[in-house]
């Protein structure tokens, strides 16, 4: 197993990586056969045939029966290997194994958010062991995203209202990344994951200790944390310079200017709504573009992420 | 011989009048000319800012996010819909096609004239949309982005609407004018290749060109009404629009192609002096690919979330696309062997399309076998494949037939020095512009990105680096052109020993094209039956 | 251009003869038309999908049109499609004023299409039954009727500028027979109005059993 990556392909880390690679290797050669062809023959002609040469000129073939069937037919062939190759390979990588874990997948502007069988959830980080294949059943909370692990060799658009899927097996531990590639507006380039592989062991801890979070932290800290994972940071800064949002410094207890022109007091209730039903009230100067966070944080984590903010000063 | 032009379609009839309400196929074709050319420059104008922003990571370089998204957008959509879309049919095409049939115009000048208006309409909407606040959507105005996003979709959808019709007329015109104004003894195998190619692109025109206005409609009426047929939040199905689009935009890539490919079967066989080798395949091959072109749209989506069965039928569909292209090339190559080859600029163009096209259209491969496009699909290896296909085929075709039938045009020739310079410049650009980015594509570099990691930088500035060295070509390039209008060389009426009938007008020529009825002395390849002695000169 | 024999005033001069200038026409319209065909084909398709989808609601909903004002249209447009051909016929034969006769009996027909056209959209927006986000009414049971209304309203909106234009055609044609341009030997433009007339006239054919036959 390749895994530092080769000319074109990035290092292989999942188990179809390395049969993806073939394929495309093989294409590669065979074009470069062709291609080498044209290009040789061209030059080759111009230079032997240029004019003004000395031999006499005589009047070139218009037709070679057998010639042309010939390159007809061995492309033809080609074009026929490569395709079956394709297709069952294509096969393979969209028929997730029966016993597959399975993680569910959120796309929405414009961070990840990912739902574990136990009930834990990550924003931005997907946690899987290695050596176990896993199934990712996928949707979109707004318009359509395009989830991509280039060191997996797995595509799939997220789409909004159904449901895609596509799986993989990690053959290494390591953090790989995950890119979104179906265009989605501002933040397109910014919607990058990160997929942690652990040991299975580990894996195992994880994800008992993902379900209980934030426990012995205090809360302001915790949600000091969930700024960061859960994609906050993507839109909010904290330290008074505008983003996608507001930044979030100094904001609680002073009053904002809304988009319809009246005021409100930022207290405890007016930052929840903001998270949880954000269209409600649009800060002046700002796009209604937050998504809402209803299903993806829990109230502990509102209570966090709430007096996180209150720290700010 | 030398017929010397006391009346040329340049002056007249005279004043603005005459060309504004011009009648004549050839004043058309050259305000197309000059509207595309100013397309051309205005997508070259986005294309460097992308690249320029793109030189260093971490985004904020020229432009914002938002900034970006729009400029790609309006590169893509500009490059494609102003610019590639029409330059050959309806600037090169509307020029030469009448003449070579040894027509007096195309069979309904003012539909022509129509078509022309309709195109400068459209662009006004395109650019209206770029003024105020120019639509984000990339140019394939995805939903449901496409219909939730606050920039102005409405103009530039409405723009392309309008842009369709002018297609669909110019693509008429030339299905009647090749089938009732031929001149009589040209039978069909005695067609030049450029018409039999402008021919299969007038089908796929007429035929593709209305379900996009359909498509663009439900879209504006989408965002104007929501009627809810491609909102999947109203029970709708944005993947519905993916095929629409699709079903009009991957026949369009041939509508691109074609015409490009008419043009090299034109050079080749002129700068070599050599009758065309398969002339029947090339053009049947011709047909063959407008025909498939229909079937295989669904390559585009392979990780929509479309069936896997469809996925099937449509990857090996686009197997069988790609066979008559080899045969295109194949041909090509066959007619150098044995040839008297001249290196002038319009045959360097043409070598640079073998070199380049071959690429993009293997590449092609990679994308349509199913497995490596998971990997592969919306990469910048794609932004790769369709530049290589898309300026390394059609544009250097255009720009070999610019030159070709420049001399035709004016009656004067350009500088050819200069014409060697930027040839091997654009070459040399294109190459360290859009190579680069293959190898950035398939190591994991999607498109669409305004910002990106940090192993991704050097290729990407050495990508900036070539479009610099390829704008420097075209620079060079409008100079010495624009410069041989006024000041060139005055050029005869056959400056290259072409055999096709716009050749044994004068340059330029007279606004009837042909002052008698021209008589079909040779066929249009017909080398081997000139004296040798013409052959070597 | 200097002309060595006697030419048609209406033969263009980039034709050599009047049968290749009508031909040239011909073959235009056919393939103009071809392309009307696509656009509607796009809606076709669009029906075709959310039907399959969605059959019980298409059902549930086509019983909202109203059945006797579309059949009373379908007699109207193609009774209208015959009197176009009659008025081409007269002009074949040179009988003008039976030619301005069809003509306007043509347009009549049109305008009553629209009429009644018109009758069943101010029904169906004051009951609501409108495309989309618009959709309002809540007597019809199946998933998302507002889609079958917004086909509805799509195919039905399109054909019906395509009959607007028409009559604007055909006015122009009248307008023409009247200053006498048509001859029984050049009359190529009416013969083209009625091609166009007779398009229209089929798309309805199609609608009329899709949108509301559906069973
Ligand atoms: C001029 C325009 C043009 C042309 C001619 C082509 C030609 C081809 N294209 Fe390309 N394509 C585009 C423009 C074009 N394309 C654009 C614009 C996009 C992206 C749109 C977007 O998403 O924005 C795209 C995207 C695109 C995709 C979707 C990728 C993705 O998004 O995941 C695919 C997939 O199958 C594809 C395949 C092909 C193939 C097989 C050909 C073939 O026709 C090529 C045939 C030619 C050859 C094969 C070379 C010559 C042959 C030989 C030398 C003989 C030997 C041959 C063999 C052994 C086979 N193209
Ligand atoms: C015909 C089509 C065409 C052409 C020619 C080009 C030409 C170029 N394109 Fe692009 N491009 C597209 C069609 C085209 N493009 C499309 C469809 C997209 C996808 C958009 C989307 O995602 O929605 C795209 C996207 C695209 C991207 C990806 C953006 C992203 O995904 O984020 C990039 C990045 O490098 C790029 C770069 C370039 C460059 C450097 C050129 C250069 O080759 C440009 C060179 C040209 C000039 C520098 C102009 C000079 C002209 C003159 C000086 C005038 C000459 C006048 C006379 C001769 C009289 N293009
Ligand atoms: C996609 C971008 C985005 C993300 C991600 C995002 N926000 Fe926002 N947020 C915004 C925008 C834009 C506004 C201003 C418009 C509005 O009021 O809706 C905003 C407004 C707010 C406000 C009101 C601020 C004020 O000054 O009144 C709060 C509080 C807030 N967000 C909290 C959060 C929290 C907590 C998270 C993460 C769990 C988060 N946001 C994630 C974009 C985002
Ligand atoms: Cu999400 Cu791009
Ligand atoms: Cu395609």
């Amino acid at each position: 197993m390749d895994t530092t990556g080769t000319l074109f392909m990035p290092p292989q880390h999942s188990t179809f990586a390395g049969q993806v690679d073939s394929l495309f290797y093989f294409i590669l050669y065979a074009s470069t056969v062709f291609f080498a062809i044209v290009v040789f023959g061209m030059i080759f002609f111009a230079v032997r045939y240029r004019r003004g040469r000395k031999q006499p000129v005589e009047a070139g073939p218009s037709h070679n029966t057998a010639l042309e069937i010939i390159w007809t037919i061995i492309p033809t062939v080609l074009v026929v290997i490569v395709f079956f190759w394709g297709f069952k390979l294509f096969l393979k990588m969209n028929v997730p194994p029966k016993d597959a874990i399975e993680i569910k997948v959120t796309g929405q502007k414009w961070f990840w958010s990912f739902d574990y069988p136990n009930g834990a959830s990550t924003v931005n980080e997907l946690d899987v062991p290695v050596g176990k294949p896993v199934k990712l059943l996928m949707s979109s909370r707004d318009v359509i995203h395009g989830f991509f692990i280039p060191d997996f060799r797995i595509k799939m658009d997220v789409v909004p209202n159904r449901y895609t899927i596509t799986w993989f097996e990690a053959t290494q531990t390591g953090t790989f990344n995950l890119f979104c590639t179906q265009y989605c507006g501002k933040g397109h380039s910014e919607m990058i994951a990160k997929v942690k592989v652990m040991g299975e062991r580990e894996y195992e801890d994880w994800l008992v200790s993902g379900t209980k979070a934030g426990e012995g932290m205090s809360l302001a800290d915790f949600g000091a944390k969930l700024y960061v994972s859960k994609a906050c940071a993507t839109c909010h800064n904290v330290d008074g310079t505008a983003n996608v949002g507001p930044s979030f410094k100094g904001i609680f207890e002073h009053q904002v200017k809304l988009s319809d022109g009246s005021s409100v007091m930022v207290d405890e209730n007016y930052i929840r709504e903001s998270i949880l039903d954000p269209q409600a009230k649009i800060v002046a100067g700002y796009q209604p573009v937050m998504p809402t966070f209803q299903g993806v944080l829990n109230d502990r984590e509102v209570d966090a992420l709430t007096a996180y903010i209150k720290t700010l000063k | 011989m030398e017929a010397v032009p006391e009346r040329s379609y340049l002056n007249e009839p005279k004043g603005w009048k005459s060309w504004v309400f011009t009648l004549d196929h050839k004043r058309i074709g050259l305000m197309y000319l000059f509207s595309i050319m100013a397309s051309f420059l205005l997508g070259g104008i986005f294309a460097l800012l992308i690249r320029l922003e793109l030189l260093h990571i971490g985004g904020k370089h020229i432009m914002g996010a938002e900034t970006y998204n729009q400029v790609f957008t309006l590169h893509g959509a500009i490059m494609i819909f102003l610019f590639i879309i029409p330059s050959i049919p309806a600037a090169l095409g509307n020029f030469v096609l009448p003449q070579m049939l040894g027509a007096k115009d195309v069979a309904f000048p003012r539909l022509n004239l129509a078509s022309f208006y309709i195109y400068v309409f459209g662009a006004f909407f395109a650019v209206y949309s770029m003024m105020s606040n120019a639509a984000d959507t990339g140019w394939t105005f995805y939903t449901p982005y496409s219909t939730t996003t606050n920039t102005a979709v409405i103009s530039m959808t409405l723009g392309v609407f309008i842009l369709g019709f002018s297609s669909i007329f110019t693509g008429l015109n030339f299905i009647v004018t090749v089938h009732k104004l031929r001149l009589p003894g040209m039978t069909w195998y005695k067609m030049p290749l450029f018409v039999w190619g402008l021919y299969a692109t007038a089908i796929i025109q007429v035929l593709a060109t209305p379900v996009l206005g359909i498509t663009l409609i439900l879209l504006i009426l989408e965002r104007l009404f929501g009627i809810g047929i491609f909102d999947p939040a109203m029970g709708g199905d944005p993947i519905l629009y993916q095929h629409f689009f699709w079903f009009y935009s991957h026949p369009a890539v041939y509508i691109m192609i074609l015409p490009g490919m008419a043009i090299i079967s034109e050079l080749i066989p002129v700068f070599a002096h050599r009758k065309i080798f398969g002339y029947k395949a090339i053009a049947y091959s011709s047909l063959a690919i407008a025909f498939v072109s229909f079937l295989v749209w669904g390559h585009h989506m392979f990780v929509s979330g479309q069936s896997q069965y469809a996925a099937m039928i449509f990857s090996f569909l686009t197997f069988v696309v790609a066979i008559p292209s080899g045969i295109k090339v194949f041909n090509w190559l066959a007619t150098l062997y044995k040839g008297s080859i001249s290196f002038a600029t319009p045959m360097l163009y043409a070598f640079s399309f073998l070199f380049l096209f071959t690429i993009g259209g293997l590449t092609g491969m990679f994308l349509g076998a199913l497995a490596t496009d998971v990997h592969l699909h919306d990469t910048y290896f794609v932004v790769a494949h369709f530049h290589y296909v898309m300026m390394g085929g059609t544009v250097m075709a255009f720009l070999g037939g610019l030159h070709y039938w420049w001399p035709k045009m004016w009656g004067r020739m350009y500088n050819e020095f200069w014409g060697k310079v930027s040839a091997v410049l654009v070459f040399l650009g294109f190459n360290i512009t859009f190579f680069t980015q293959f190898i950035l594509g398939a190591k994991g570099m999607p498109r669409r990105y305004y910002n990106y990691l940090d192993q991704y930088q050097p290729l990407h500035a050495y990508s900036t680096y070539g479009s610099w060295i390829l704008a420097l070509g075209f620079i060079i390039m409008a100079v010495y052109l624009i410069h041989s209008i006024f000041k060139g060389k005055k050029a005869s009426g056959n400056p290259w020993g072409g055999l096709t009938l716009e050749w044994t007008n004068s340059s330029p020529p007279p606004p009837e094209n042909f002052i008698e009825t021209p008589v079909l002395k040779y066929g249009p390849y017909d080398y081997d039956k000139l004296p040798a002695e013409k052959l070597n000169s | 251009m200097e002309h060595t024999h006697e030419h048609s005033p209406h033969l263009a001069h980039h034709f050599s003869e009047m049968e290749q200038q009508h031909e040239s026409a011909k073959l235009g319209m056919w393939i103009f038309l071809l392309t009307e065909i696509l656009l509607f084909g796009g809606l076709f398709t669009a029906y075709a999908i959310y039907r399959a989808w969605h059959p019980d609601m298409f059902y549930n909903a086509h019983k909202f049109l109203n059945i006797y004002l579309g059949t009373l249209n379908t007699v109207v447009l193609i009774t209208s499609s015959l009197t176009m051909a009659l008025a081409i016929r007269a002009t074949q034969m040179g009988r003008k004023n039976r030619t301005i006769g069809f003509l306007i009996f043509t347009l009549l027909l049109a305008g009553i299409f629209l009429v009644i056209k018109y009758l069943e959209y101010r029904h169906k927006f004051e009951v609501g039954q409108l495309p989309g986000k618009y959709y309002t009414f809540t007597g019809i049971e199946g998933t998302n009727p507002h889609i079958f209304f917004s086909i509805y309203f799509m195919m039905t909106g399109l054909h019906g500028i395509h009959v607007m234009a028409g009559i604007g055609v055909i006015g122009w044609m009248l307008r023409k027979t009247i200053k006498n341009t048509f001859s029984p030997e050049y009359y190529t433009p009416l013969e083209m109005t009625g091609l166009y007339w007779h398009l229209v006239d089929i798309i309805w054919i199609f609608l009329f059993p899709l949108l509301y036959l559906v069973g």
